[in-house]
């Protein structure tokens, strides 16, 4: 069976959910091959194994940390003709999408993003993407070269499968020209405690009906263990860190539950959360258009009924 | 893919010996009155994103039978070379498109904004490019134009894929400063601030290269009534694939390197249930509602 490769993403070695989630639609494929670029392979063997890597590229190259893209997709683009795997997945985020956009031209292969769902097909693998913010599916194959597909996170259910995991060190040549342009300067983002954004369960986010007051949907979503959002004119406003825009600029989130309080729902919103799986929303506006997406909706003063929601959901918990 | 990298003196290098390549750096374009640097800012034109965006039959975006405009991010990017001439930077500011003739309004707004000149790459046999075959054009009309900084938004609002930048950079041997929330141009210095998901970072590259911003990098300006005048006087030079050596049978749907099997419309979400806060009870229905869901 051919090895269909995953690039992993990490942070020294802590893998991401998203790596998991690569993994279990690899396996659908063919055979989950892991490529592990960076330090800290030691930590993430175990996560790796567990979630059904068959195989695991090690590139431990420290330059490959520095430069930003560019030599990424070089090793990546070496390591597709070694292999000559039946597809590469990689995460579909920014640095993902650069690197996969590289690497397709350099491995003359079609590339699709933003892949919500794949399965294996007679003729590669078909993949499913949600466009227009999310008011159209769209099913596509790729019908030249190896498919390069990025994924978005929370597209399906990681699924524990012991795999051999075997280790392979790959040393790819890297360019002088790669090298031309560098992070020079890195400050971690201080840590909310709370959930990744894009990967968290349930969403609470808040909009411009929060008059900059985020502490009751901060505290709302503390309450249910969730990850916080915030709508482009919060933002905007300067009430919340640009990090956690939810929509066509910011981040798409696809959830399990999606939140929305003070938030009136236009389409720059909508098309970062539209595939979320149940919808809810708290806004002072019946005439809101975020009503006509929602499972349920509370018209009423988020500032009064998050409190008390908080309160109630805390009281159940016990 | 069939195009060389090139390489371009920095605009502020000084130059002891003749070029040895055939192309007129930005340099030599100086020492002829011409501006140090040129800067080719990629836009798109795109179905409106608040009409009733639809597919064609043969599942290619419909863009003629929507109202277009000038894809909202790219208008960062026309600002942020605006910003840079602005700054002081002896430069020309061209946009360049690749679409049908409604494609023209698109690098009609951006004069107006205040570009020098506009190129529409206009050939009928680009319908249905994807993304790896709208990269070769966009990458040899850049390379017609010499251009020392290329610049693009952070994603188009129809297609949004966020990887036609890095393709062009790509095929241009050029390296990639991108996703900027904040741009300083030094010299051939450019550095961006990015935000990204774990941490804040600084980038920095060397011209030439290609810069893309985010909607965080600049406010973009509305065009005055003096720079709508002004821009009916800007050229615009419309090329066909033939003027860009590229061969009809490399891009069009036929040469995509990805197909579309169906496209769909996203069944409407059956309406919710709505309830009004009245008394405070609103808090007790949603905490029901969530529980109900197994949520709490």
């Amino acid at each position: 069976m051919s090895e269909i490769l995953v690039l992993v993403d990490h942070t020294d070695g802590v893998i991401r959910k998203t790596t998991a989630e690569l993994l279990t639609f690899a396996r659908r494929l063919g055979e989950p091959a892991a490529v592990f670029v960076g330090a800290g392979i030691d930590s993430a063997r175990d996560a790796l194994r567990q979630y059904g890597a068959e195989k695991i590229y090690v590139l431990d190259d420290p330059e490959l940390s520095d430069y930003l893209v560019v030599p990424k997709a070089e090793a990546l683009a070496q390591l597709v003709e070694q292999a000559q795997p039946a597809a590469v997945l990689i995460p579909s985020h920014a640095e993902g999408k650069e690197i996969a956009g590289r690497v397709a031209i350099k491995a003359s292969s079609g590339l699709i993003t933003d892949a919500v769902d794949i399965e294996a097909g007679d003729n590669g693998p078909i993949t499913t993407q949600s466009v227009f913010a999310g008011s159209y599916t769209v099913t596509a194959t790729v019908t030249h070269g190896t498919p390069i597909i990025t994924v978005k996170p929370n597209s399906v259910t990681p699924e524990a499968v012991d795999a051999a995991a075997t280790e392979d060190h790959f040393n790819p040549v890297i360019s002088e020209s790669a090298k031309t342009a560098k992070i020079v300067d890195r400050s971690p983002r201080e840590a909310t405690g709370r959930p990744e954004l894009t990967e968290a369960a349930i969403v609470v986010s808040g909009g411009r009906g929060t008059g900059g007051k985020f502490e009751p949907v901060e505290d709302f979503a503390d309450s249910l263990g969730a990850a916080v959002g915030a709508s482009r004119a919060a933002v905007d406003s300067g009430w919340y860190p640009h990090a956690f825009q939810i929509g066509q600029t910011g981040k798409t989130v696809s959830p399990q539950l999606y939140i929305a309080t003070g938030i009136s729902g236009a389409i720059q919103h909508r098309a970062g959360m539209q595939t979320s799986k149940t919808i809810v929303a708290v806004n002072k506006d019946d005439e809101a258009p975020i009503f006509e997406l929602v499972d349920f909706g509370v018209v009423g003063d988020l500032h009064a009924v998050l409190p008390r929601a908080a309160a109630q959901v805390r009281a159940r918990k016990g | 893919m069939g195009i060389p990298s090139y390489t371009l003196l920095p605009h502020e290098a000084t130059c002891q010996s003749p070029h040895d390549g055939s192309i007129a750096t930005a340099l030599e374009r100086s020492e002829e009155g011409h501006p140090a640097m040129k800067i080719v800012v990629c836009v798109k034109y795109v179905p409106d994103a608040t009409a009733d965006r639809t597919f064609n039959s043969d599942n290619t975006v419909d863009r003629t039978g929507v109202d277009g405009v000038l894809s909202e991010l790219d208008e960062y990017a026309v600002e942020e070379a605006l910003k840079i001439r602005d700054a002081g930077d002896d430069c020309e500011i061209v946009v360049l498109t690749v679409g049908p003739d409604v494609a023209r309004s698109a690098i009609l707004k951006s004069l107006q904004m205040g570009a020098d000149a506009g190129v529409h790459v206009l050939d009928d046999a680009i319908h249905g490019s994807d993304a790896v075959g709208t990269s070769l054009v966009l990458a040899k009309a850049i390379e017609r134009q010499q251009a020392d900084l290329v610049v693009c938004g952070m994603a188009s609002t129809d297609g949004s894929m966020s990887v036609v930048p890095a393709m062009v950079a790509e095929r241009l041997g050029l390296p990639q400063v991108t996703f900027g929330s904040q741009v300083t141009v030094d010299g051939t210095t450019v550095r961006v601030r990015r935000d990204g998901d774990a941490a804040t970072e600084t980038i920095e590259g060397t011209l030439p290269l290609l810069l893309s911003v985010t909607d965080q990098a600049n406010e973009p300006r509305y065009p005055s009534f003096k720079g709508i005048m002004a821009a009916k006087k800007k050229p615009v030079d419309v090329l066909s694939l033939s003027d860009l050596g590229v061969a009809a049978g490399d891009v069009g749907a036929d040469a995509a390197w990805t197909k579309v099997q169906q496209s769909q419309q996203r069944p409407a979400r059956s309406a919710g249930t709505i309830v009004t806060d009245e008394d405070g009870t609103g808090a007790a229905k949603l905490v029901e509602f969530l529980a109900g869901q197994k949520f709490v």
